[in-house]
């Protein structure tokens, strides 16, 4: 009975804490513009689910892909044990499917076994990967101690959560052998079966082991889910929202900014009323509040795995830009609004923006406006979005374009070209 | 039959005479300046002319798109160039558009229509596809690129910005020769460094030129010829090839140089 009222104490902490978490980042990004993304719901819902839970945009880059793979459908099936687990916390009872399943149980369990194992493997390459190997992927200005550690975290978490459950199985095997108490028998146990003589012997023990792993992988869990809202582990939830929003335009096509288009038409036609007189908005953006709500949850989907950068022909070739920096900084800014909020009240000023104080200028005029970052990137997040708004911000309400580039401008008004020449002499082609 | 001179016909001059043609080229900034691409650009006319397409350009009365500015984050500027040329097209009530340039194929298709101007834009390599498709332009009677290895750069703009990774393939598939792909190619590419308005500033400091990366990537295929299918590319492949000293290894050569050239026109 204790153990039950702890664990429903303990549940329901976690579900609280996790809600309330969720709610402050769902507000962060909401802090964002409007912007429309609730057309065409039908093609949202393939891109959704080809791209977040097809995973078609992972197999670029074939080891990560299965390997990932093996983590994510592990994470996915192996929550049917969560629900059984769950259940069992609450009423007390102890495999509660396994009776009504019958046979599938044990088959099931034994998939979750080999499953497990599949994770394991997953986990401890991708911690080689990152620790051993050190990819070039895994390094750059932006990944400093925490993101680092962040991923470490994550990876040794998922380990011990599945040796937790790997040995809960092994030490109920070894029960059900000895048809010890409630321990019935409940299928093979494929993995867990060879980790069983490994265990002790007497009963009591066994039974203090499976007990033991039992709370260990479910307040593991539960630990992991509220570290979820604090790490670039979160993409788990917000992959799926992401791509459901995702931009379903050519990646050519840049945004018209309807502000701008009142003003130009005023400009041609000075009998032109603009249709909506709202407040008058900043051009571009200077802080994270500028862009979209779009752009905000992007940068809370990002997990920071660095495809963007690696094929940044600006970061390739030694630049200071690296699109996985602009996703982070706008992340860390929004997140530092957002506990600004929490603690000075919603009209707290901090002195501070995204540009400047989080990317440089240097990094946004390295942009090629290539698209290889939004190609390349798993859950289609889209930082050449945020460079360019920057950029027009820059451009059109502080007027510090690069010289050369206001040379351009100005060959562009007055010459109809972006060099200085003359526009009688555009059609001199033609007689050469 | 190839020897008649090249005549380039004017919206203006098509309009007095009360004719409108099938299709405007749109010849862009670089292909009107731009002493290479000037040559393609005659290029262009020449297999337009070849074919037989009523087609007409707007000569002095063409303005920038406004693609370099808008890159730059000068909306303003874009959208006062966007205005003004929508004006002048639909003025002449032009429905099609061809261009050599990925970068006004782009913003005249994708961002023109949110200001009020429609048109249907094609990339003069959909162009020589569609040609080729149609029978009504082949490889034969000219340059012979037989044994030799071309490798193909895609623009960003015509690539990954709009999917166009095919048509420009099929126009050197029919070359009978061996096309070989570089490792970074199509929705991989990797770009020229000239885009987002670079063509007109100096890069960042850094430890090489992008155009140096890139190529790079091209001299590893061991290709005789690097095709472009953008003035900018052009410029950049090209700067690359001599800053390598490959010049007399490699050519770059548009992807209408090339049919031109195979065709003898």
């Amino acid at each position: 009975m204790i153990a039950q009222l702890i664990f429903i104490i303990i549940l329901a902490a976690a579900v609280y804490f996790f809600g309330n978490n969720v709610s402050k980042i769902r507000r962060n990004i909401l802090l964002g513009k409007d912007t429309d993304r609730n057309d065409q719901p039908a093609l949202r819902w393939k891109v959704m689910a080809k791209i977040a839970l097809g995973q078609t945009k992972m197999v670029k880059r074939p080891v990560a892909a299965v390997m990932h793979f093996f983590i994510y459908i592990g994470f996915i099936i192996i929550n049917l044990e969560v629900l059984e687990i769950m259940i069992d916390g609450v009423f007390g009872s102890h495999r509660i499917f396994a009776h009504p399943l019958g046979g599938l149980y044990g088959f099931l369990i034994g998939g979750f076994e080999v499953l497990a194992v599949l994770v394991l493997t997953a986990c401890i390459v991708f911690l080689c990967r990152r620790n051993v190997v050190h990819l070039k992927r895994f390094t750059g200005t932006e990944m400093t101690q925490w993101p680092k550690s962040d991923a470490n975290y994550i990876l040794i978490t998922e380990i011990l959560l599945m040796t937790a459950f790997l040995t809960m199985n092994a030490a109920d095997y070894k029960l059900q052998l000895l048809h010890f108490g409630h321990y019935i028998t409940a299928g093979s146990f494929p993995v867990s079966s060879l980790l069983a003589p490994l265990l002790p012997g007497s009963a009591s023990a066994l039974v203090i082991t499976e007990r033991v792993c039992w709370w260990f992988h479910i307040v593991g869990i539960l630990c992991f889910l509220n570290y979820l809202p604090y790490s670039k582990h979160f993409h788990i939830l917000l992959a799926f929202p992401n791509t459901y929003y995702s931009n379903l335009n050519p990646k050519g096509k840049f945004t018209n900014m309807a502000s701008v288009t009142n003003e130009v038409k005023a400009m041609l036609d000075p009998s032109f009323v603009p249709e909506n007189n709202g407040e008058p908005a900043r051009f571009g953006a200077k802080d994270v509040t500028d862009l979209t709500w779009k752009n905000l949850m992007e940068a809370y989907t990002c997990t920071e795995c660095g495809r963007c950068t690696s094929v940044c022909p600006a970061n390739i070739t030694g630049k200071l830009l690296s699109p996985r920096k602009i996703m982070m900084d706008t992340r860390d800014r929004i997140t530092e609004i957002g506990n600004n909020i929490d603690k000075h009240g919603k009209d707290h000023q901090d002195d501070k923006s995204l540009l400047d104080n989080y990317i440089t200028r240097e990094e946004l005029w390295a942009c090629t406006s290539c698209n290889a970052c939004v190609e390349a990137c798993p859950v289609n997040i889209n930082p050449l979005e945020i460079i360019t708004e920057m950029r027009r911000y820059i451009v059109m309400e502080e007027s510090q374009a690069p010289a050369s580039l206001n040379n351009m401008f100005g060959n562009v008004e007055n010459n109809g070209a972006p060099w200085k020449y003359s526009q009688a002499d555009r059609f001199n082609w033609a007689e050469e | 039959m190839n020897n008649e001179p090249l005549a380039i016909p004017t919206m203006a001059e098509m309009a007095a005479q009360g004719r409108e043609p099938e299709i405007l080229f749109w010849v862009g900034c670089a292909g009107s300046f731009d002493e290479r691409a000037r040559k393609i650009t005659r290029d262009i006319c020449k297999i337009l002319q070849h074919v037989g397409i009523s087609y007409a350009v707007l000569g002095t009365e063409e303005n920038c798109t406004g693609d370099p500015a808008k890159r730059a984050g000068n909306e303003f500027l874009f959208q006062m160039q966007a205005m003004m040329n929508i004006q002048v097209l639909d003025g002449y009530n032009i429905k099609k558009i061809v261009t050599g340039c990925p970068h006004c194929f782009n913003t005249i298709k994708n961002e023109y229509p949110g200001l009020g101007g429609n048109y249907e834009v094609i990339h003069h390599t959909q162009l020589i596809q569609q040609l080729i498709d149609a029978g009504k332009l082949k490889a034969e009677n000219g340059e012979s690129f037989k044994g030799k290895k071309i490798t193909y750069h895609d623009p960003c703009y015509l690539g990954r910005g709009n999917g166009v990774y095919e048509a420009p393939r099929a126009a050197l598939e029919i070359l009978d020769t061996e096309l070989v792909e570089m490792k970074r190619c199509k929705s991989n590419g990797l770009c020229c460094g000239a885009g987002g308005a670079q063509m007109f500033k100096e890069p960042e400091p850094g430890i090489r030129d992008i155009n140096i990366e890139r190529i790079a990537d091209v001299i590893e295929t061991k290709a005789q010829v690097v095709a472009a299918a953008c003035p900018f590319c052009m410029t950049m492949l090209t700067d690359g090839v001599k800053n390598q000293d490959k010049e007399q290894e490699i050519k770059v050569l548009d992807i209408a140089e090339i049919t031109v050239r195979a065709n003898g026109l």
